[in-house]
């Protein structure tokens, strides 16, 4: 084997060389050609992909939010406005020394330690090239003395922004409503990108229905940053779009009459236009003032207004569920003739109290010695319950609540504004399926006079006393008359939703009703003939007192020894002028004791405001 | 020793500017063009720093100078120095570990006083050369006990420095010993069984490796699991890259560089740099040089006229391709991330000298040779 010498053979080494670099070099090669694949792929066939994602890198979208439409009244007054606020913001790396800054600047502005602290959390979480805000809502008198000492803050701006402003305060407050900052109730129920740089939205009344119509369209700016996040320049703009301004059908100046007349008492006013369903009041009191909802209520304020025995934020006209007393006497009685059950001249005698046949309870009369012999007209102008009790037994309870739900009792008005509650009419299907107890004739006496279990919202009540007005040409009761898109003079009505018309079987059975209503506050006897006497115009009424506390057999209600809670509501629906009527009212003062004496002239208050405008 | 310098032997029908400068002219003109390249590219990706760009073309010059001067050096002489040159690196290698500098948590420099040194750039000309030095004389393909000392020779170096650690440079030291080995003819079945070992070794070299040279290897193998952290990188140079396109996004205006979203930008992921701004024609045209230099390098080594010029040339060049490759597989996501620069782009000082010394032991070679009777 050892033929081989081990000398080099370098012939063959170097031919042994050759070949291995070649070797390298297709290694090379074939490398290469790999890398450059990989370029192919990343360059040409994910170009598109890497460069969205070198866009996204770079291009940030910044959201700007639209201003928020405005409210008018039906006269153009504003009642929801955007006010410039201004805030204090600090850009961390500008500012040296941060504590001697806030020290310094607690000097000019009022910082309170929750400021402070929100200030510092705020702070860890942004970075520092970007604004954190100090302070909100400076007032004038700050912004001014800040002003003054600008130059000594670098680092520390006031920033104009606008802050939703109701000007009349608690006057318009239940029927518009507030807006509020977006909780997580809200993010789940609106499209988070059109909201993306909001900050408040809708909460309740007018706010949260037309929220859609009133929020506009998020607009965006397309900015450059760079790895930090630092805005470096804009490349494309798309201004947002203002929501819609609004304009209700209410009338600022009534309201505040009606406001002014129900004083401080608690109740609710309201008035409807018959032709159209037009709401031109809308009182419920006490109310409270909605500015203090818009940037977040304090807990101390909040607490006390939730724990207040009257009750102020409760919306007693879309959620105040009344007995309607004697108010719902012309509609008893119009179902009476309507069906054919009495006549106009079919009289009754009234005792004092009524009696089942067989049965020994006697249903009481408000009128202790009786009315003595009555038919329709004079029993409802002096208010007989007698009257009523031997109607509504005829009737029975079905008919009655077949023609009562003609008027819309027992259910939502559908008025354009959330949160409304249905009142009551009761059936005997309703009682089986809630108590599982059959119907009484005993419960059909005392619903024939609006008691028992009949439940009305004054919104329900001053829509049937409309559609009684109008001879059953329904009109859903609605708030918002029109919207406006920003900067335009023109605007858009929204349409008026007619509700299903009542079917007159005589029209005369109408007109003897809204004579008798006539009877009661411009008749010799009428139980509010004192508001009616000195009327310029004639009109119709009915007066209601609604038990909240049941009576004993022979006990005797007064007034003076029974608690406030425990007193009677005072009810008076209306509709004025008798022969067209332009306007349909319900007032109801709570624990207001008799109709006649409280509701009444409250009411009369407001429909001369409206047929006279005494005071413009 | 009277032999370093001297021309004077050689044909004088030869004795063109080449021979008598002892510079290549077709290599001195592709690393010309690479480096204007390179300031061009770090010229944006440094967001227009003429003091960093000054610093740089410093360091080209230095770098030219230093292959201009080893171009002189004999390859004869070269030889009869590697033993100590070798020997002198092993040392301050196991110095390095036992006093060195602690350098972005890694022990890899020597302060002599007056001067930081890195000795592991010297290994780097050192081991081919030892590698080449040793086969010089013997009879080639290398087989047996030859082959257990040459490997002995690669590896003591490759793991003094990954101790260090540096998993770089030994990674480079290791496959300029390997080509060392290759192209004295290794046998393929050889290649073939150290390839299984190797495979079968990988679950060994996990336990031994670093935390963080882990999770370079976790990151490589799925960027997207942590985009803000360890595989940020990886994921920003490929969206620069890809979004260069075919032409790129224009010199100057990288969004991806100038906008700082991708990191060391200057120094290691230059490359994602260039290919965002020139696009996949300005990879080519660097890719074309790059392969103008290694072809012609590989031809140096082949027209060589002794073992250790062949071996030493060759493994040169292929340590040359390693760079290029590691680092653009690297940034392209190819490959884990392993701190290797673009050779002759990336911004950085010592590898570069180091490089250019290698392409001043080629011409060296090259304008060194005897005229052979044929």
């Amino acid at each position: 084997m050892a033929v081989r010498v081990t000398i080099k053979d370098y012939l063959f080494e170097s031919r042994l060389f050759m070949q291995r670099s070649v070797q390298a070099l297709v290694f090379s090669g074939v490398l290469i050609a790999i890398l450059f694949g990989r370029l192919i792929y990343l360059q040409v066939l994910a170009h598109e992909h890497y460069i969205t994602l070198s866009d996204d890198n770079r291009i940030k979208i910044l959201p700007l939010p639209p201003n928020r439409g405005l409210i008018f009244d039906r006269n153009g007054l504003i009642l929801a406005d955007n006010l410039p606020s201004y805030r204090l913001e600090i850009t961390p790396e500008q500012v040296h020394d941060m504590d001697a800054t806030l020290d310094a600047l607690s000097q000019l502005v009022n910082i309170r330690d929750v400021d402070r602290k929100r200030f510092e959390q705020l702070r860890k979480r942004t970075p520092v090239f970007k604004p954190v805000p100090l302070r909100f809502r400076l007032s004038d008198e700050e912004v001014a003395r800040f002003a003054i000492d600008r130059h000594r803050y670098p680092g520390v701006d006031i920033v104009a922004g606008l802050s939703r402003h109701y000007p009349h305060g608690p006057l318009m407050t239940h029927a518009l409503g507030y807006v509020g900052r977006i909780d997580e109730r809200d993010l789940q129920r609106i499209d988070t990108s059109d909201y993306s740089g909001t900050t408040h939205i809708g909460k309740v009344g007018i706010e949260k229905t037309y929220e859609d119509i009133l929020h506009g369209s998020v607009g965006y700016s397309q900015v450059e940053t760079n790895a930090e996040g630092r805005v470096l320049r804009t490349l494309v703009r798309t201004p947002p779009v203002p929501g819609h301004n609004l304009y209700l059908t209410m009338d600022a100046e009534l309201q505040n009459v009606a406001d002014q007349a129900l004083g401080n008492r608690a109740g609710a006013v309201v008035a409807i236009d018959p032709d159209n369903g037009d709401v031109l009041a809308f009182v419920s009191k006490p109310a409270y003032d909605p500015n203090l909802f818009v940037n977040g209520i304090d807990s101390k304020t909040y607490t006390a207004l939730r724990e207040d025995d009257k009750q102020p934020l409760f919306n007693r006209v879309l959620r105040g569920q009344y007995p309607p007393g004697s108010t719902l006497k012309p509609f008893v009685g119009l179902g009476g003739l309507e069906q054919g059950i009495t006549s106009k001249h079919a009289h009754t005698f009234c005792p004092g109290y009524y009696q089942l046949t067989g049965k020994a309870r006697k249903y009481r009369d408000w009128k202790r010695s009786g009315h003595g012999t009555v038919d329709l007209t004079a029993a409802i102008a002096q208010s007989c319950d007698v009257y009523f009790y031997d109607l509504a037994l005829s009737m029975g309870i079905d008919r009655m609540y077949d023609f009562l739900s003609k008027f819309g009792f027992g259910e939502r008005t559908g008025i354009d504004i959330s949160g409304e509650l249905p009142g009551l009419l009761p059936s005997r299907q309703w009682k089986r399926a809630t108590r599982n107890l059959p119907w009484f004739p005993g419960e059909t006496l005392i619903a024939g006079i609006g008691q028992g279990f009949v439940l009305t919202t004054p919104l329900q009540l001053a829509s049937a006393t409309a559609a009684l007005a109008s001879y059953g040409n329904r009109k859903k009761p609605h708030i918002v008359a029109s919207t406006q898109i920003y900067g335009d003079i023109e605007l858009t009505p929204l349409p008026v939703e007619p509700d299903p018309y009542i079917v007159i079987e005589d029209r005369q059975n109408w007109h003897d009703v809204i004579n008798a209503m006539h009877e009661v506050v411009q008749g010799k006897r009428g139980t509010a003939r004192k508001v009616g006497k000195d009327a310029k115009y004639q009109f119709a009424g009915k007066t209601g007192t609604a038990q909240v506390f049941g009576l004993k057999e022979e006990e005797k209600y007064d007034a003076e020894t029974l608690a406030e809670k425990l007193r009677d509501h005072s009810l008076f629906i209306a509709f004025a002028p008798l022969d067209k009527p332009l306007i349909a009212i319900t007032v109801i003062v709570e624990h207001g004791g008799s109709g006649s004496a409280v509701a009444a002239p409250i009411a009369r208050t407001i429909i001369d405001q409206y047929l006279l405008k005494p005071e413009s | 020793m009277s032999t370093l310098l001297d021309s004077h032997r050689e044909d004088a029908s030869r004795r063109d500017w080449q021979h008598i400068l002892h510079l290549d002219a077709a290599l001195l003109f592709g690393l010309a063009v690479l480096s204007t390249l390179g300031l061009f590219v770090l010229y944006s990706a440094a967001a227009s720093d003429e003091h960093l760009l000054i610093r740089q073309i410093v360091r080209l010059s230095l770098a030219f100078s230093a292959m201009a001067i080893i171009a002189q050096l004999r390859p004869q002489w070269m030889e009869r120095w590697t033993p100590w040159l070798y020997g002198i690196g092993l040392l301050l290698l196991l110095a390095v570990l036992v006093a060195g500098d602690i350098g972005k948590g890694a022990q890899r420099w020597l302060d002599l006083g007056f001067v930081r040194f890195q000795p592991s750039e010297m290994m780097k000309l050192a081991v081919p050369m030892m590698v080449a030095w040793y086969f010089s004389d013997k009879r080639l393909p290398p087989t047996g006990w030859r082959l257990v000392i040459a490997g002995a020779l690669i590896v003591v170096p490759v793991m003094l420095i990954a101790m260090q650690p540096d998993l770089g440079t030994s990674l480079l030291i290791g496959s300029a010993g390997f080509f060392a080995l290759f192209l004295a003819g290794l046998s393929w079945r050889l290649l073939g069984s150290l390839a299984l070992v190797a495979a079968a070794g990988t679950p060994v070299l996990w336990h031994f490796m670093h935390d963080y040279q882990r999770q370079r290897v976790i990151t490589f193998l799925n960027p997207e699991q942590d985009p803000l952290g360890a595989g940020y990188h990886i994921i920003q140079s490929k969206i620069a890259i890809g979004s260069g396109g075919v032409f790129g996004k224009g010199w100057l205006n990288g969004t991806q560089a100038h906008l700082e979203f991708l990191p060391e930008r200057s120094t290691d992921f230059i490359f994602a740099v260039l290919g965002e701004e020139f696009g996949l024609v300005g990879i080519g045209v660097l890719l074309l040089v790059y392969s103008v230099i290694i072809v012609r390098s590989l031809y140096i080594a082949t027209q060589a006229q002794d073992t250790f010029g062949r071996l030493l040339g060759g493994s040169l060049a292929m340590t040359f391709f390693i760079y290029i490759i590691v680092n653009t597989g690297m940034v392209t996501g190819l490959l884990p991330v392993v701190g290797l620069p673009l050779p002759m782009i990336s911004y950085g000082g010592t590898s570069m000298v180091t490089l250019m010394a290698g392409f001043g032991i080629l011409m060296s070679i090259h304008t060194h040779r005897k005229l052979l009777a044929t």
